[in-house]
């Protein structure tokens, strides 16, 4: 017997560097990766964070009624649109010294959000009883404001080059000095829709339209794509027919997304005339997108139930829609809800075919239905990508927060159904 | 032939037999399975079918309750009889004659429900109970006739694949009674069984055979001496002999049947 039969050779020693080698590549694959994925994280969130906060000022406004209400109408709809630019300008003067020429009124004026004087509106409006009184109120600033506050307008670069001019940081300084500047979080983020001014901006109506598409997108899809896939693999017959719809089946679930908006735009709104940027539009297309994906997660899925399930049901006298709707069905379910939910989020994600039907214009107003016209998520971030405000940029990182955010919850929703359903016998 | 299934009816001719078979072919595609096979099943007798692996005796069994329906390239032909009735006409319910003709399955195949659930599903999707009462009632005789009851009387809730392998069995022969079949066919139940609970499942047999009719593949020779009153033993999709067990393994008339019982072919 040679001596080395248990020790190290030659041979054995390049068997083991090759293992060795092996490992190192899979290691080295994996953190790459990963180090791509916490790259483009921290840069989103270390852009988009700042836009959770909001820089406000606060002034104490006197709702003088002589001004607001002349007519003591108390109509909602006068009061919201009175003016209060002469009041705000009041209290501005009376916070910031030196103000006395017009120039320089309209430029302190300019420290706010052209919104503010909407808030002011929206919240006599509301409570009519404040007229006449005075009372301290945080208003918007302006986008310009905001971006100094939070650092990102550098103030010893040349006044030629920045929006914000020394008078108004000075200005700004003294506002700071009383504690009426301050950065608080950004609720109007969460609360309004689109705006041409950053600081007005939401991404509410956006999530609004994402949700009404999904919806219209998941009672379209799921329902056919798991009674296609149920029929296909339980009932048809395999013959050539049924093999041409796998093929094609098969090959729908690789078309660009953009073809399926082509599809919408061409079919939907111009031959069956459907109102244009819709929910309702945006999510049959969407659902045409994500039914290739649903039927082929379905019948893996049901393709992986054992025959001894479907033969134990027969052999008993079940019938064939018995046991498949009996035993088959409710096995497959959590496998073919990850599926679905794993489609919808991809949907979720979607952009090119929402651009085909048009649900990429500017809309302010919240929708409320499905027939509403409406923007997503993904187009809401490309079209504020697209805008030149760099009060944007930060608006644009947050809403891609919250898109992910949602995404992550759309697959613990699938994980936890998998395993609420797993386990019921 | 002829002459060997004289004999065999003869030794069984008190008992009129529950299912015929006459000229039965089966087809897989092209390749034929089974040909030009008959056979008799008496009643409340157990009937064993052996043979190699692959001569079809399984596929035979499986035409008894039309389980090849299931199979799309299976074609069956020739006439199959229960109480004198064809159960390939057309106007026959396949529904109808399984719950007439209950299957044990070679590998035991529980629901991954209750052990209640198992036994429940059967007389629940046939209507044979009018109140929850009368289910439960069904589903404990069920058990106790398969011998399980004493085992799972106090965990009726828990999921039936979490019982052994011959609990699971014997459970699955307990759904096969509750929808109260006549017959009862059983596809190499035993064979992924230990001996122990193959003699559980075989003492199990002997008792049910008052009440059932049962047919048996097996691949054990011992088993089907063991067990049953009649033999028939398949070589190459046809059947070759078939009487009464004590003659098939003392006495056997084929050259073939001869030389597998005594080891020199399968």
């Amino acid at each position: 017997m040679p001596d080395y039969i248990l020790s190290t050779s030659n041979r054995m020693a390049k068997r083991h560097a090759r293992e060795k080698r092996f490992k190192w590549y899979g290691r080295i694959a994996i953190f790459i990766s990963i180090a791509f994925l916490v790259f483009m994280f921290s840069a989103i969130i270390f852009r988009g964070a700042s836009a959770f906060q909001q820089t406000k000022i606060a002034l104490d406004i006197n709702f003088s009624e002589a001004i607001i209400d002349p007519t003591s109408s108390r109509d909602p709809e006068l009061l919201k649109r009175a003016n209060y630019k002469p009041i705000v300008l009041q209290s501005l003067s009376n916070v910031i010294p030196g103000i006395t020429e017009r120039r320089d009124r309209n430029r302190v004026y300019k420290l706010l959000s052209a919104g503010a004087v909407f808030d002011l509106g929206e919240q006599v409006a509301e409570e009519p009883n404040i007229l006449g009184k005075s009372k301290k109120v945080w208003l918007l600033a302006s986008s310009e404001v905001d971006l100094f506050m939070k650092g990102k307008i550098d103030p010893n670069i040349s006044e030629d080059l920045r929006r914000l001019k020394d008078r108004d940081i000075k200005w700004i300084e003294i506002l700071k000095s009383q504690g009426r500047i301050k950065k608080k979080f950004n609720t109007t983020l969460f609360s309004s829709g689109d705006s041409r001014e950053p600081e007005m901006a939401g991404i509410l109506g956006a999530a609004i339209g994402s949700f009404f598409s999904l919806l219209v997108c998941f009672l379209i899809a799921f329902p056919l794509g798991i009674l296609t896939a149920v029929y296909l693999e339980e009932y048809a017959k395999k013959n050539f027919l049924t093999n041409f719809i796998e093929v094609n089946i098969n090959n729908l679930a690789a078309v660009p997304s953009i073809v399926f908006g082509l599809l919408g735009l061409s079919i939907f709104l111009n031959f069956f005339n459907l109102p244009r940027s819709t929910p309702l539009v945006g999510g049959i297309v969407l659902a045409l997108m994500t039914l290739p994906t649903i039927i082929i997660a379905s019948r893996s899925i049901l393709r992986s139930i054992p025959q001894s399930i479907r033969d134990a049901a027969l052999g008993l006298g079940a019938s064939k829609t018995q046991t498949t709707f009996h035993h088959v069905v409710p096995l497959a379910m959590p496998g073919m809800l990850t599926g679905t939910i794993l489609g919808m989020a991809r949907a979720l994600g979607e952009t090119a075919p929402l651009l085909m039907i048009g649900m990429v214009a500017f809309i302010v107003d919240i929708p409320k239905g499905i027939t509403d016209v409406a923007t997503s998520l993904p187009v809401q971030i490309f079209l504020w990508a697209d805008s030149p405000e760099k009060g944007f940029v930060e608006r644009t990182s947050a809403a891609i927060i919250v898109l992910l955010a949602f995404l992550i919850l759309m697959n613990l929703c699938a994980v936890y159904l998998r395993k609420r359903l797993e386990r019921r016998w | 032939m002829i002459n060997k299934t004289e004999i065999t009816q003869e030794a069984l001719s008190n008992l009129p037999p529950i299912m015929t078979a006459n000229n039965v072919d089966v087809f897989y595609g092209k390749k034929q399975a089974i040909s030009n096979v008959s056979l008799d099943i008496p009643e409340n007798q157990i009937t064993a079918l052996i043979g190699p692996s692959g001569c079809g005796k399984s596929t035979f069994l499986r035409c008894f309750n039309r389980m090849n329906d299931t199979i799309n390239i299976c074609r069956v032909s020739g006439e199959i009889k229960f109480s004198g009735q064809d159960i390939y006409d057309s106007k026959v319910d396949v529904v109808a004659l399984r719950s007439r003709i209950g299957m044990v399955f070679q590998k035991a195949n529980p629901f991954p429900k209750s052990i209640f659930e198992n036994v429940a599903y059967g007389p629940r999707i046939h209507g044979l109970a009018e109140t929850k009462d009368d289910l439960e009632s069904i589903v404990i005789q069920s058990l106790k006739r398969a011998g399980l009851y004493d085992e799972v009387s106090d965990r009726l809730s828990e999921p039936g694949t979490s019982l052994s392998g011959g609990q699971q069995q014997r459970l699955c022969i307990a759904r096969a009674i509750a929808v109260d079949p006549q017959v009862i066919l059983m596809d190499e139940p035993c064979s992924a069984l230990d001996p122990i609970a193959t003699a559980i499942i075989e003492d199990l047999m002997e008792t049910m055979k008052e009440k059932y009719t049962i047919v048996i593949v097996t691949h054990s020779m011992q088993q089907a001496a063991r067990v049953s009153q009649q033999t028939a033993f398949f070589h190459l999709g046809e059947l070759v002999e078939s009487g009464d067990t004590q003659a098939i393994f003392t006495n056997p008339i084929q050259e073939r049947t001869q030389n597998y019982i005594s080891g020199r072919i399968g």
